[in-house]
């Protein structure tokens, strides 16, 4: 098999002459048959022989010598594999492999021409190759295409023409920014036969706001981003800011090395801004396990591999990871550097954690906060400036002990509460009988565990706050208000359900008392182990009656006479409540002591107040007072305002050093629980040093040793995977190999220059894109030729353009595009499109998916919401993956669930229904007008007769089916759409 | 120099079969076959076969087959596997354990516990009687507990395994395990590797199908269908238990049959005007899959409707039609199977007794009502069709639980990774056998230990698949389904 790699590689003129070339010839065979058990990784070696260090090889031992260079004749090696006899033969017969006569006859002459080895191609600094001359020198358009034709000619293969206007247009559009031109810009752009049209076409293009979100996913793909935590529990988690980064980062062509600073070591910057530290949310991308059990530990080990081995495959293009549990059995990376690349991921803050995050206000949030705080200090400031204020209280305290005097409402809040006529059962054998007041008394046995259900009609529309009077009675023992012994009692939870099926849990609560350990908040706390109880009463004993008052987090709507059912649960033994009243109202409740409460505090000496007894009346007066309360108010409500616009900033999830590192460990077989010795930061020592000798290392020193001309790989890999999204595979093929077991690269030379290139252009995305969608090479015909299928059917020569299925997400947008529909919003949170019914019938926890109603329902596909258990379906039908780990290329799979989801899903028919009504509205009054324009949205480019007269057909038949316009242009809509040529880049 | 001690770990491509299957996978590197890869997917084209179900196996066979020797003879032609998520406790179903009972309430002695990891312990529970009464059925005399009274009926007819370990205790790795042989995310499932090593025979369904029934979803979710590194066409397709099976189905509102029909027509046609200009073999993959479709959509109805299945099939698995169960789900399993399914897996969830309101006294027989009827059907009716030799039916968790009670009231018990119970039954499985043995308090394994890995060993033995010749290679390495483990469960198997 190798034969063929090998005769295919004469064919493109790589190896026209009689040398053998290490890297090309040899190192594939001894690395797929030999390094396993004869390569670096110690553990695994035989015969303490080993292949890929050349002094190993060659070393003679008891007068024999795997190598000597010169003399295949009497090498060990070529004994081993050419023997005859199955136990003396290499690879052993057990393995089932077996080196072809041509990997033999390699081999030997390799050996007889000195045995030379080289370092692998991928590990040898980047130069800078001279551009070939070639003729015809008029085909080039740039150095790209002198390289590509020069290889074409060696394989005397002509290049394809250059490809149509529209194909080249929709091409540029799809790759840059996945979306469709206008037909006005397509018209532009035909009519435009000035020289360079093509070009000012793609510049323009490259300034759309879009290119930072097509070129931004690519890279998201590598950073693993998903809005979920993964895993089972697989809750939502707020990261989106740095996807919205990523865009603008795309947008004003960050440099790629500043770009990967900052998402590297962002926080390690000095003095960080705030989107540096965002962008270092690249590597809080991974899972989070939140499942009960798990040891924090363990995950936490998880992640920080995970990052390793991203960052090994993201930016140069290595395996790292295999060298986890063993030392690398291919690639010159032994298990203790894998840990010492760990190593400097080893130390931050979070720990299988959400935290730390970092809020990121939006300009008008900010300028909003500003707003609020200068109004807020502005009314502090007359409140305290009221200088007749103190004598108003003295007299408003003395009023206050006068009516206390004669108070009958002694727990007079403030509010105004409607009184609920309760009937109610308990789920154990306990009777509630309703009492006159509308108070409902418990009788029977009071069981071990129990909830009472409690029902009223609402009397109100708007519920904001709900208030419970536990109250005393004869009945109860020592007259309750409990049912225990004592008449405590514990309320273990509270909360309603509304007749249409909502449940409200609250979000505060208050109480006149509360007994140590018991506070009312542990009734709404959703742990049933805890709840309220009103014991050690400063009056004594519990036995009187007592209020609490709770709170839900926003106003609740109803309809008037809606049912309210009350859950009261009750989890210790008879320590259920014997009577109970309850009230709601729409205003919401907020602690303020009543008139008994405040005549107390007042028959204190003033000197002798506490500053919490001051602060108390000084509140009350205020409230009470007709010249500071609307100020108090106002105050009351800018801090309000001031707290929901803060809770609404957005957080995201980011990067902190520990001030202290934390000591890494080998790990044995790669278990963290068996920890060898300690290591530190370092990098691998078959690549370049690092510039710096200070120790320790950090993440800062990391990114900055990837990005040093030096580094050989970072920029070829790089530049490689630029390619493979223009081209549809990369000049080295294994894009997630650039080890010895990846692909030699198709251009050596190309792939260096463009990585020499990258970095004399300053790491400019923007600029090598362009110099390559200029190139002629891009703009060739994707055409299949036939004369190619036996010389270079996998195109690897580039003697033609190839046609590429787009991504979902890129699906989605095109539909969009097409329909008129699209969202031109750029960044934000998630957001969700509609989607079939069922989708979580397979998941843990179900998820709340809001179907977006309004602009949100036509962004673009990669805003869409992202649950890595349950992806939006039709991401996954086309191969999105669940982002579980990087992904640095996707599949491109052609199914029937495919077809399935084009044809037949709710949010595409939903814009094949808007196209079809673009089509009626912008098409003409005629059907040839109609299709023309149909096909030109679609395709930009016109339809050939025989596809019109095909069209013209269905629109006939559906005619018959239809009688409505709109159901007849729909169905045209939709074929456009579920065509291959709909779904792929040209 | 010996290569005794030689794993597949590491990439070993010499296999043509092995090499050819790599093609497969679209973006993989450059297949040394031209040829091959260029037939592929015209072939999947024109045979009109790319449901996620392709029959590699028949090329395989056809181009390959002299060269893989000791190719194990397959005995299954397709695998239901019954997952009882959450991991039921082989004390109060499988494992009668008197000393466990004698012990009850005391502190276990150190020796059993020195060196064993569990989720939620604290270190001071104590040991836990069974509860529930055990009895001795069948010819083959197997301890079963009252909880599984529908089981008595199948004892001779299925192979306990007594001894089986696994190496993680959370729900969600523990599950990936089972299924994945790794316990993070992303590496293919059984069903995938099986599908991708030997197709399905099935032209209009998927060949790999999940049905999900209990409480809630499964711990771990998609990625225990996932295709992980292989193509996406072998990810387990889930059906739902009722109505349409997969989603995007049914056609939009207004398209009939014949509608469906003529816009399936236009679609091709169009599709393969644009190839008679183009030239791109992609298209032609795509007119098949559109065909596909359409033949999926004409056929699942036929699948769902069980209104053809006699009375006394329906009571037998205790089928309330249109209500979703796990009994629907099995007898659904039967009918795929029938349609030349490979692989179909079924969740039932909530087995995750730790006691409280998931309790061993309370939930525990509410779960074993809900699979004992159907379980113990499935295999007499697989048996009565003749299918029980060509299918293999696999029952169990993805862990047991503790020989301990949890301090929670009422009790329950956590997770156990050293020794529990699981059963199979069908295609060349030894019947009415029990391999393996635990200690008096049920601890650990004595003898007959089966680690995951020697399952799914085992499981791809039965398909006629060597479990280390089923690579994979991704991110430089060559992966499969047992890591660099597993040994056929050579004790079980039949003749």
């Amino acid at each position: 098999m190798t034969t063929l790699c090998w005769i295919a590689a004469n064919a493109t003129g790589s190896a026209t002459d009689d040398r053998i070339d290490f890297n090309r010839d040899v190192q594939p065979i001894l690395s797929n048959h030999c390094y396993e058990c004869h390569g670096p990784d110690a553990e695994q070696r035989q015969a303490e022989l080993r292949l890929d260090q050349r002094s190993s090889a060659i070393a003679t031992t008891d007068d024999v010598a795997a190598i000597v260079p010169g003399n295949a004749n009497i090498s060990e090696l070529v004994e081993r594999i050419m023997s005859r006899d199955e136990d003396f033969l290499m690879p052993p017969s057990e393995s089932g492999e077996r080196l072809s006569d041509e990997q033999v006859a390699i081999l030997k002459k390799w050996i007889d021409q000195g045995a030379v080895y080289a370092k692998h191609w991928s590990f040898e600094s980047v130069t800078r190759p001279k551009t070939p001359n070639v003729v015809p020198a008029d085909w080039p358009k740039n150095a790209v295409d002198a390289f590509i034709l020069q290889k074409l000619n060696a394989a005397d293969i002509a290049p394809s023409n250059e490809a149509k206007k529209t194909t080249l247009i929709r091409r540029v559009y799809l790759d840059l920014l996945g979306l469709l031109p206008s037909i006005e810009q397509v018209d532009a752009f035909i009519s435009d036969t000035e020289p360079q049209a093509y070009e000012r076409m793609v510049d323009e293009v490259l300034q759309s706001q879009h290119f930072g979100e097509r070129w931004g996913r690519h890279w998201l793909d590598q950073a693993r981003y998903a809005d979920s935590h993964g895993y089972t529990n697989d809750n939502e988690r707020s990261i989106w800011p740095y996807r919205d980064w990523v865009i603008d980062a795309f947008n004003r062509d960050l440099p790629f090395d500043q770009f990967t600073t900052e998402q590297l070591a962002g926080d390690l910057l000095d003095n960080p801004t705030l989107a540096q530290k965002v962008a270092t949310g690249f590597h809080r991308n991974t899972l989070i396990n939140s499942e009960g059990g798990t040891k924090a530990d363990q995950f936490r080990d998880e992640q920080v591999k995970d990052r390793t081995d991203t960052t090994g495959l993201v930016w140069m293009g290595l395996t790292v990871g295999c060298a986890k549990c063993h030392s690398h059995k291919f690639d010159p990376v032994s298990q203790t550097e894998y840990y010492q690349l760990y190593a400097f991921f080893n130390s931050t803050v979070d720990r299988n954690s959400v935290t730390p995050t970092v809020q990121v206000p939006s300009a008008a949030q900010t300028s909003q906060l500003d707003e609020l705080a200068t109004l807020k200090v502005s009314l502090s400031e007359q409140l305290a400036n009221d200088t007749d204020a103190e004598r108003r209280q003295k007299i408003w305290e003395q009023d206050v002990v006068a009516r206390a005097r004669n108070a009958t409402a002694e727990k007079d809040d403030g509010m105004s509460w409607q009184i609920l006529p309760l009937s109610g059962k308990s789920t154990k054998d306990a009777t509630l009988s309703s009492l006159d007041d509308h108070s409902l008394l418990a009788m029977g046995p009071a069981a071990d565990s129990e909830e009472y259900h409690s029902t009223a009609r609402s009397p109100l529309t708007k519920i904001r706050s709900v208030r419970l009077e536990v109250l005393t009675d004869d009945s109860l023992p020592n007259k309750g208000p409990g049912r225990a012994d004592s008449g405590n009692f514990v309320l273990s939870e509270f909360w309603f359900r509304t007749g249409d099926g909502r449940e409200l849990r609250f979000s505060r609560a208050g109480a006149e008392h509360s007994q140590t350990g018991y506070a009312v908040a542990r009734a709404i706390d959703g742990k049933g182990d805890t709840g309220w109880a009103i014991n050690d009463a400063p009056e004594g004993s519990p036995n009187r009656n007592r209020t609490a008052w709770f709170v839900l987090p926003e106003t609740l709507e109803v309809e008037e006479d809606h049912a309210l059912t009350f859950k009261m649960q009750f989890n210790r033994k008879t320590f259920s409540i014997g009577r109970y009243r309850l009230s709601i109202s729409s205003d919401e409740w907020v602690e303020r002591p009543g008139v008994a409460q405040l005549a107390t505090l007042i028959t204190v000496e003033p000197e002798k107040r506490s500053d919490e007894q001051n602060a108390k009346l000084r509140k009350a007066f205020i409230q009470s007072d007709p010249e500071l309360a609307d100020l108090d108010r106002q105050l009351t409500e800018t801090t309000k305002k001031f707290d929901a616009v803060k809770r609404s900033i957005p957080t995201t999830m980011i990067f902190q050093e520990l001030e202290k590192p934390r000591q890494a460990y080998f790990q044995v077989r790669g278990d963290f629980l068996r920890q060898g010795d300690n290591v530190l930061p370092d990098v691998p020592d078959v690549l370049p040093g690092l510039p710096s000798s200070a120790r320790p290392l950090n993440r800062l020193d990391l990114a900055k040793w990837l990005l040093s001309r030096e580094h050989p790989l970072t920029a070829r890999v790089r530049m490689n995977r630029i390619w493979m999204r223009l081209f549809g595979r990369g000049l080295v093929e294994t894009e997630n190999d650039f080890g010895t077991q990846g692909t030699l690269p198709s251009h050596p030379e190309l792939l260096d220059w463009l990585a020499a290139e990258f970095m004399q252009q300053g790491w400019s995305t923007k600029a090598m894109l362009r110099l390559l969608i200029t190139s002629a090479t891009y703009r060739q015909s994707s055409r299949a030729r036939s004369e190619l299928v036996s010389t270079d059917l996998q195109n690897r020569l580039l003697a033609r353009q190839s046609r590429i299925r787009v991504e979902a997400e890129i699906i989605r947008d095109l539909a969009l595009s097409v329909s008129g529909k699209i969202s031109p919003k750029v960044g934000g949170p998630g957001v969700y499109p509609p989607q079939p019914e069922g989708v979580y019938a397979f998941t843990q926890r179900k998820k709340n998916w809001k179907t977006s109603q309004d602009e949100d329902r036509f962004r673009r596909g990669m805003y869409t919401f992202f649950y890595r258990s349950a992806p939006y379906p039709m991401l996954t039908t086309f191969d999105v993956p669940k982002f579980n780990q990087v992904c640095t290329s996707r599949d491109r799979s052609n199914t029937p669930l495919q077809s399935l989801t084009l044809a037949n899903s709710e949010a595409l028919f939903e814009l094949a229904e808007s196209f079809g009504r673009r089509i009626i509205a912008e098409g003409g009054d005629a059907d040839p007008g109609r299709l023309q324009f149909a096909f030109r949205a679609s395709f930009a480019r016109r339809p050939t007769a025989a596809e019109l007269a095909r069209l013209r057909d269905y629109t006939r038949t559906v005619r018959k089916r239809f009688a409505e316009d709109e159901k007849v242009w729909t169905a045209v809509a939709r074929v456009m759409m579920n065509l291959d040529e709909f779904v792929t880049r040209e | 120099m010996t290569g005794t001690t030689r794993k597949s770990h590491g990439p070993t491509p010499t296999s043509n079969c092995r090499r050819y299957s790599d093609t497969m996978k679209h973006n993989s590197p450059p297949s040394n076959h031209p040829l091959l890869s260029s037939t592929r997917r015209g072939f999947f084209g024109q045979a009109g076969l790319s449901v996620g179900s392709i029959g590699l196996a028949s090329l395989l066979a056809d181009s390959c087959s002299a060269e893989v020797a000791a190719k194990p003879v397959a005995k299954a032609k397709a695998v239901i596997y019954l997952f009882m998520a959450g991991g039921p406790s082989q004390l109060e179903l499988f494992e009668n354990k008197p000393k466990l009972t004698e012990l009850s309430g005391q502190t276990p002695p150190e020796s059993f516990t020195k060196d064993r990891r569990f989720a939620f312990l604290k270190g001071t529970e104590t040991l836990l009687g069974p509860r529930q009464k055990f009895g001795r059925y069948g010819e083959s005399g197997v301890e079963l507990s009252d909880l599984l009274p529908y089981h008595r009926d199948i004892v001779d007819d299925v192979c306990f395994v007594k001894g089986m370990v696994t190496d993680v205790f959370n729900h969600g790795p523990a599950k990936l395990f089972m299924q994945t042989g790794s316990p993070q995310p992303g590496r293919p499932c059984m069903g995938s590797w099986v599908t991708y090593g030997i197709g399905s025979e099935s032209a209009n369904l998927p060949g790999f199908v999940v049905l999900q029934s209990g409480p809630r979803g499964p711990r771990g979710g998609s990625a225990l269908w996932s295709s992980g590194f292989l193509p996406t066409n072998y990810q387990g397709v889930p059906f739902r238990g009722q109505g349409d099976p997969i989603l995007n189905l049914k056609s939009p509102a207004d398209y009939d049959r014949d509608a469906q029909r003529d816009f399936t027509d236009t679609v091709s046609g169009l599709n393969q005007l644009r190839f008679d200009s183009v030239g791109d073999p992609e298209i032609q993959t795509r007119i098949a899959a559109y065909e596909m479709a359409y033949r999926m959509q004409m056929s699942a109805p036929e699948l769902m409707d069980l209104s053809d299945e006699p009375d006394h099939v329906l009571k037998m698995y205790g089928v309330e039609p249109g209500k979703p169960s796990f009994a629907n789900n099995a007898i659904l399993a039967r009918r795929l199977v029938e349609r030349g399914v490979r692989f179909i897996q079924l969740y039932h969830t909530s087995w995750d007794q730790h006691g409280a309101a998931e309790s061993l006294d309370g939930e525990l027989p509410l779960r074993c009502k809900e699979v004992d009827q159907a379980s113990a059907a499935l295999v007499k009716d697989l048996k009565q069709r003749g299918l029980l030799d060509d299918v293999l039916v696999v029952w169990g968790g993805e862990f047991g639980r503790t020989p301990m009670g949890e301090e929670r009231s009422p009790a329950g018990r956590d997770h156990h990774i050293d020794a529990y119970t699981m059963w199979l039954a069908g295609a060349g499985i030894k019947p009415g056998f029990t391999l393996g043995a635990t200690d008096e308090l049920g601890f650990g394994v004595t003898e007959g230990r089966v680690h995951v890995h020697d399952l799914q060993a085992t499981i791809l033995h039965q398909l006629g698949i060597d479990h280390t010749q089923l690579t994979f290679r991704s991110q430089g390495r060559d992966f499969r389904l047992t890591d660099v483990h597993g040994n056929v469960v050579k004790e079980i198997l039949a003749g």
